[in-house]
């Protein structure tokens, strides 16, 4: 019983987490292409007078989402028009059920593996249920009755399969050096040091491996420069017949896609929930000193905001008062909750619970910044590179990922088995 | 299944469709109002067919309304991304028919104001073009420069797209003084966002693979077509109005005319980049050798004469008298001139009857041969490529359509 609603407790907390990731990541977007752009970005929207930096407009825009004109174009297949963009956004919240956050949390004879479902296959579940996200642009572009959807599905279709290819095989790779396809074995294993003094990544191990992988998610996550479902200045996109939320999911699925990508990414190949040179005992024993460290980077940040907040015009009359206020509250809240942080950390003797609390709290940190420093190289590639044709797109998938991942695996495979590894 | 054909062990064909598509009138990649009626075989084009008239104003009836200066603001709507030169070209026409020839200053601020114009242009088409393959940011670093740009022309006409400052044997005004430092503090600016994109680019496999041989014409059809301006200088061919037929003292100065090889639109592109970097050149040796002197013709039955005359002497209140009620009495003739626009040749074709209106005022957008290869330039290529090379024709819906 307790177990169900353990994991009931994990799945809504999981699914909450990347629903809320979605406006974080469009505002890293619009912020991020301003900066590259030398624009400003969004900087209008605001509750009371409080802007932060534009975050709230992603508030504006879900508000404009939902009470739109909901239209169902006449003559469209109604079920699959409806069924698809929740598909798209069901698909690609379940692909992340497996994607460890932490080491498994035990204390007292109770562990709580921190993961919605610690699957032997997990990497497995990731492509088996992702790899159904084609079906939500198919069936939007099908149900559309309408050509430039069409096409855009039609694109799709041949797309995501073909990249599935190399992205499978990358992942394959990494999965023979580790020995296991279980997400939380592999991100353990590359804890391990090589030389001594590396932390035995999956970049380390198989850099050809992250770039067929990082490439081949842009493609999968639709993305530009492989955006051409939607290429919007071609043919519109395959959800030019949606409006209102229906659309919204569509947006939101492309996010958390992008999310999803980024955090397996981060799991195969930059170590997970490691932190680097800490491994879970490490942390566990020093309990102390890493919350003393933790409390010290909130209140770096804290004090970051602050700075920040104070050179925003002051008074009561400045157009930005409020802001500079309740950021520098925010900021000040920081410092102070990172200091006591710290102090309980150097001061107070840590029980066992939490202890492991510590720890794990400490990786999920250094993953979620893994993932978001990938989520960040997203939006950038977007800002920067053209788009691919249809034609080039299908050459570079299948002429030149899908050998490189190919021979990538095979030298893999030869070089584990010289070295008698695969007997394991 | 009875009726699929037996291939004798061959799988049966899969029957197939060619499907129409309408591009546009109203789509994103169209810049304007354009619209193509394609027929494709999957992504292939088969058939395209451009159908024009969606922006059709009426322009060219609308000019015999008025007076000859009436046609001018018109003139601002035609490319409206370079409303300068539009008036520059219509005005050195009128002059044409008039025998009148503006004094040096007048020359030389029309040369300036044309290659503002021009790299305004130049920056927007190369800016939508590189959108239309999915390049977005190098819109925004030349939209930078092009808005420092439109300041500066707001600065010195009071309007930034409708600009209507050339006059007949005149200017609306001269320049301001300080014009010549906001401009000399601008020119280092336009190598930089020149360099800017180009660093995204030119050294981009991508934006190489999505533009060459897209929309490829050689030069010899080029020309059998009407091709002019940056289309024609990608296919080779070296000309160019201000070099061919140089006006405003263009021959005196030291420019060159860049040429492409292939004519496709990885050409285009280079070759307004470089027209740009061309254009900056004009610009400082213009503003180095901007001659002192009235900038009006001294014939009151061309220009309008100074108010304080007008209020002081008879004669001069006549002439504005004239101007005013009877519109500038232009020679009854005809004449075809021409001037460098950013697209190419924008040519005048002009016949008066001696009244003070327009008898006919005939444009030859430069736009409008270019367009009409469209169909050569794509059939057989993707869809994507007929956006990519749509973009960089430039076609404007205004001068296209008028």
């Amino acid at each position: 019983m307790s177990l169900a609603v353990l994991l009931a407790a994990k799945a809504v907390v999981l699914v909450l987490l990347l629903l809320n990731l979605v406006p974080l990541l469009v505002w890293v977007e619009r912020k991020a292409s301003a900066l590259i752009q030398d624009r400003v970005g969004p900087n209008r929207a605001g509750i009371l007078g409080l802007r932060f930096a534009g975050m709230f407009h992603n508030l504006a825009d879900v508000g404009k989402m939902l009470t739109k004109e909901d239209i169902v174009p006449a003559g469209v297949d109604r079920l699959p028009f409806v069924l698809a963009p929740a598909l798209g956004l069901t698909v690609a919240l379940a692909a992340a059920a497996v994607i460890p956050v932490a080491d498994v949390w035990s204390s007292g004879g109770r562990s709580v593996p921190l993961q919605v479902a610690d699957l032997d296959v997990g990497i497995l579940w990731v492509f088996a249920v992702s790899s159904l996200g084609v079906y939500s642009i198919v069936l939007a572009g099908w149900a559309s009755r309408s050509r430039f959807p069409l096409l855009g599905a039609l694109r799709s279709a041949a797309q995501l399969v073909s990249y599935e290819v190399p992205l499978a095989l990358a992942a394959i790779s990494v999965a023979l050096c580790f020995g296991t396809l279980r997400p939380n074995e592999i991100v353990e294993a590359q804890g391990d040091l090589v030389f001594g003094a590396l932390p035995q990544w999956g970049i380390l191990l198989q850099p050809v491996a992250f770039v067929i992988f990082v490439t081949g998610a842009l493609a999968e996550t639709n993305r530009l420069p492989f955006d051409l479902p939607e290429g919007e200045s071609e043919i519109v996109g395959y959800h030019v017949e949606y409006s209102s939320m229906k659309f919204g999911m569509f947006m939101m699925a492309e996010y958390i896609h992008v999310a999803v990508a980024s955090a397996l990414a981060a799991t195969l190949f930059l170590g997970g929930w490691q932190v680097p040179w800490l491994p879970t005992e490490a942390l566990r024993t020093h309990a102390g000193p890493v919350l003393a460290g933790l409390g010290a980077i909130g209140a770096l940040g804290g004090a970051a905001a602050l700075a920040g907040a104070l050179r925003l015009p002051r008074g009561v009359t400045a157009p930005r008062s409020r802001d500079a206020l309740a950021i520098g509250g925010l900021g000040l809240a920081g410092v102070v909750a990172g200091l006591a942080a710290a102090a309980t950390g150097l001061g107070a003797d840590l029980g066992p619970g939490a202890r492991a609390t510590v720890a794990a709290a400490a990786q999920a940190l250094a993953f979620g910044a893994k993932t978001l420093l990938l989520c960040f190289g997203f939006v950038w590639v977007r800002w920067t590179l053209p788009r691919f044709r249809y034609d080039q797109l299908m050459r570079l998938g299948w002429r030149q990922l899908t050998p490189l991942a190919l021979a990538n695996l095979v030298l893999t495979a030869g070089a584990l088995a010289a070295l008698g590894e695969l007997s394991r | 299944m009875s009726d699929v054909p037996d291939h004798r062990g061959d799988l049966p064909a899969l029957p197939t469709e060619e499907m129409l598509v309408n591009l546009g009138p109203s789509h994103p990649a169209s810049h304007g109002t354009l619209r193509v009626l394609l027929k494709l075989d999957g992504e292939r084009i088969v058939r395209a067919v451009p159908e024009i008239g969606y922006l059709h104003r009426g322009f060219e009836k609308s000019a015999e309304k008025g007076s000859w200066t009436e046609v001018i603001p018109y003139t601002d709507r035609l490319n409206y991304n370079s409303a300068l030169l539009n008036n520059v070209g219509y005005c050195k026409a009128v002059e044409a028919l008039l025998g009148v020839e503006v004094p040096p200053r007048n020359q030389a601020i029309r040369v300036i104001v044309s290659e503002m114009s021009r790299i305004m242009d130049h920056l927007i088409a190369i800016g939508t073009n590189l959108v239309d393959i999915g390049a977005l940011t190098n819109f925004w670093y030349f939209f930078n420069l092009r808005e420092r740009f439109y300041r500066l022309v707001e600065k010195l006409c009071g309007a930034r797209l409708t600009t209507s400052y050339v006059r007949i044997g005149s200017l609306q005004h001269d320049l301001y003084p300080g014009f010549e430092d906001d401009l000399r503090a601008l020119l280092p600016e336009i190598p930089r966002a020149v360099a800017d994109v180009r660093g995204l680019v030119e050294r981009n496999r991508i934006f190489h693979e999505r533009t060459e041989g897209v929309g490829a014409i050689p030069a010899g059809e080029a020309i059998a077509y009407g091709f002019t301006g940056p289309c024609l200088r990608a296919c080779g061919v070296p000309y160019d109005v201000r070099k061919s037929h140089p006006y405003y003292g263009y021959d005196q100065l030291d420019w060159d005319v860049p040429v492409g090889e292939a004519g496709d639109a990885r050409d285009r592109i280079l070759v307004r980049f470089e027209e740009i970097l061309q254009s900056a050149r004009i610009l400082g040796q213009a503003l180095a050798k901007l001659p002192a002197g009235p900038i009006a013709v001294a014939d009151w039955k061309v220009v309008l004469p100074p108010k304080e005359r007008v209020y002081g002497s008879i004669e001069a209140l006549m002439g504005h008298f004239k101007i005013v009620m009877e519109g500038i009495r232009v020679p009854a003739g005809e004449i075809y001139d021409s001037t460098e626009a950013a697209n190419g040749e924008l040519g005048f074709y002009l016949v008066s009857d001696g009244s003070g209106r327009p008898y006919r005022v005939r444009v030859r957008p430069p736009c409008f041969p270019i367009y009409s290869a469209f169909p050569r330039l794509v059939e057989g290529q993707l869809v994507a490529d007929a956006v990519a090379a749509l973009g960089g024709l430039n076609v404007v819906a205004g001068e296209l359509d008028r």
